[in-house]
């Protein structure tokens, strides 16, 4: 055989792996899509689920998700780029700053599943936060900090140098001038990461299981004081997720529906993540045109 | 204030200064201290089986038989060992061609189009919750394996399928950045030279590159070696060591996700189930060492 002719073999071969893998997405999102679409509506997103008879929801699953996001986030960020500003400005070069790196680089490769384990024994029974939203939240947070810390330090590597050195040359402290000069130019690197990690703490399931509980206390909506163990706002109490819940009915579910609801619940997931990625790009586009001089 | 009138006032931007690198230290402090006591407590924990509980070291190791239940309790956890490890094996074998033709397609072949509409979709494919996997893997390729093959379809294969799929976004965006980090001088020579395209992909570009390719893979491995969730729905869950890649098993992860909850803390069980999860984490430690050995191989 020819050495051209070997090469359009080849070439088709790659050619049709890749296209493989188009497909392969495409019936993954198709097969969620068509059987779980037709499952949404208002109610089913509304309602609480029902155990063993048909026609539940999944209402306080979709909430629990949305504010154990909110909650993660709230403790991730600061923390995040606190320790991000750390290694890209003032760590200095040497053995302990490469040995914070190396355990960064481990944690953020540990299976979940080790950090809801963590969750468990140090969370909930030592600190004694029970299986809570809470407990869930700090956990997440474990998760993803590094993946924060990563993306902060990647911003921060962005700014132009001059423009770090024009600021420190007015005599501004180091800190005004991360603060003022640096994070906002750094800003559309980190909030498109964050939008994605964000997706990752939506879709999260097992270091879940084991911090923020496998059930859902019976929640009413009307009570908003967080401090009720029947208010939906109150972080202490146990809380099954969106994830958890698909996890959930599958293994153990007991509704005849149960098919169809974990296609319903998986297709509100991937849309919310589709979403949350589509934002990610759009924001980080808009962002870098106003901050930069890019067209 | 008469005191304070000889000594040097504190200039503001000095207090700044100092409560921001204050804050950030406190941040990484933080990191630090939560690793550590992450490794300690688990290790603590898993370690007990063997001061407290007294099973030997060859039992956890060495025996296929598990029986929690059983009057003497046997606790061998070879089985999900062996699970986890031929899953995330198989799981990298599938995905890894996969992800490096998807690059190899990226950066070499089609540029354009690729950029333009793979590497979004490979993009989703990472976004992808891992129980949306598992839910997809339940309700199609298990019913697909038990259709044309032997057996309840739920198994290894079934596994490493999910896996291979759930791996692919790593490997592939690895490799894309390897692939495209290459000094254009050594392809262009290779052209020059009159070689034809696969030519120059199949020995200058890939053996090259090849350090960066594995890191990627072995990245992969990590990821599906520590999946919970995904593989715990279609692995069927059986404690014994498989005949065929169609048969019932389990996994580190599997058993963990299964037991943890329905085991009293402090029993001899539970503190096995610790065990298991000392064994993910040193893993995690091996791929991480095999990860920074390639990288230093990848810049030389």
């Amino acid at each position: 055989m020819s050495a051209k002719t070997v090469d359009k073999i080849a070439t088709a071969v790659i050619i049709a792996l890749a296209g493989l893998i188009v497909l392969i997405m495409a019936g993954l999102l198709g097969f969620i899509l068509v059987r779980g679409l037709g499952h949404i509506s208002f109610d089913f997103l509304t309602s609480p689920p029902e155990t063993i008879k048909e026609g539940g929801g999944i209402g306080p699953q979709l909430f629990n998700s949305l504010f154990l996001l909110v909650l993660t986030m709230m403790i991730t960020i600061p923390l995040g780029i606190g320790a991000g500003v750390y290694m890209s400005e003032y760590a200095k070069p040497g053995k302990i700053t490469d040995f914070i790196r190396l355990i960064v680089e481990v944690l953020s490769s540990f299976p979940s599943i080790v950090v809801g384990l963590f969750g468990l024994l140090v969370l909930v029974n030592l600190f004694g936060f029970g299986f809570s939203l809470f407990s869930g939240a700090l956990a997440l947070t474990i998760f993803n900090l590094p993946l924060m810390v990563r993306i902060t330090e990647q911003g921060l590597a962005s700014v132009p140098l001059a423009q770090k050195e024009a600021s420190l040359a007015l005599g501004l402290s180091k800190w005004k001038t991360i603060q003022s000069v640096m994070l906002p130019i750094a800003m559309p690197i980190i909030l498109t990461g964050t939008i994605l990690a964000a997706g990752r703490v939506f879709g999260e399931a097992a270091a879940l299981l084991f911090t923020a509980g496998m059930s859902s206390p019976r929640l009413d909506f009307s009570n908003w004081n967080p401090l009720s163990p029947t208010s939906p706002l109150n972080p202490f109490r146990p809380a099954e997720t969106l994830a958890v819940h698909i996890w959930k009915i599958n293994s153990e579910g007991l509704a005849p529906d149960a098919p169809e609801i974990a296609a319903g619940a998986s297709a509100v997931l991937i849309l919310t993540v589709l979403v949350f990625n589509l934002l990610a790009r759009w924001l980080g586009r808009v962002m870098l045109k106003k901050f930069t001089a890019t067209k | 204030m008469a005191q304070s009138g000889g000594r040097k006032k504190i200039q503001p931007h000095i207090i700044e200064e100092w409560t921001g690198k204050i804050y950030a230290s406190f941040c990484i402090v933080l990191l630090v201290v939560t690793i550590f006591s992450m490794v300690y407590y688990v290790a603590t924990k898993g370690l007990s089986t063997f001061f407290q509980n007294g099973i030997a070291l060859s039992e956890i190791f060495g025996s296929t038989n598990w029986k929690p239940d059983g009057e003497p309790a046997v606790f061998g956890a070879l089985p999900f060992i062996f699970g986890s490890f031929s899953t995330s094996i198989l799981a990298a074998l599938i995905a890894a061609p996969l992800g490096i033709c998807a690059a190899l397609f990226m950066v070499e072949i089609m540029p354009k189009f690729g950029k333009k509409y793979l590497q979004p979709v490979i993009e989703l494919l990472a976004g992808i919750p891992s129980v949306v996997y598992g839910f997809v893997g339940l309700s199609v390729i298990v019913p697909f394996y038990r259709d044309i093959f032997p057996g309840q379809g739920l198994g290894i294969l079934a596994g490493a399928t999910v896996l291979s799929i759930m791996i692919l976004p790593t490997i592939t965006s690895i490799a894309t950045d390897a692939l495209a980090a290459l000094p254009p001088g050594l392809k262009e020579g290779s052209y020059a030279l009159g070689a034809t395209r696969w030519q120059t992909l199949s020995r200058t570009v890939l053996p090259t590159t090849m350090p960066a390719l594995l890191t990627g893979v072995v990245l992969g491995m990590a990821r599906a070696f520590g999946e919970a969730l995904a593989v715990q729905m279609v692995i069927g869950n059986a404690p014994h060591i498989p005949r065929s890649l169609f048969e019932s098993t389990s996994t580190l992860t599997s058993v963990i996700t299964l037991s943890m909850g329905n085991t009293v803390m402090g029993t001899t069980q539970n503190n096995v189930l610790w065990t298991l999860a000392l064994i993910l984490m040193l893993m995690t430690f091996v791929f991480v060492f095999i990860v920074r050995w390639l990288e230093r191989r990848a810049k030389r």
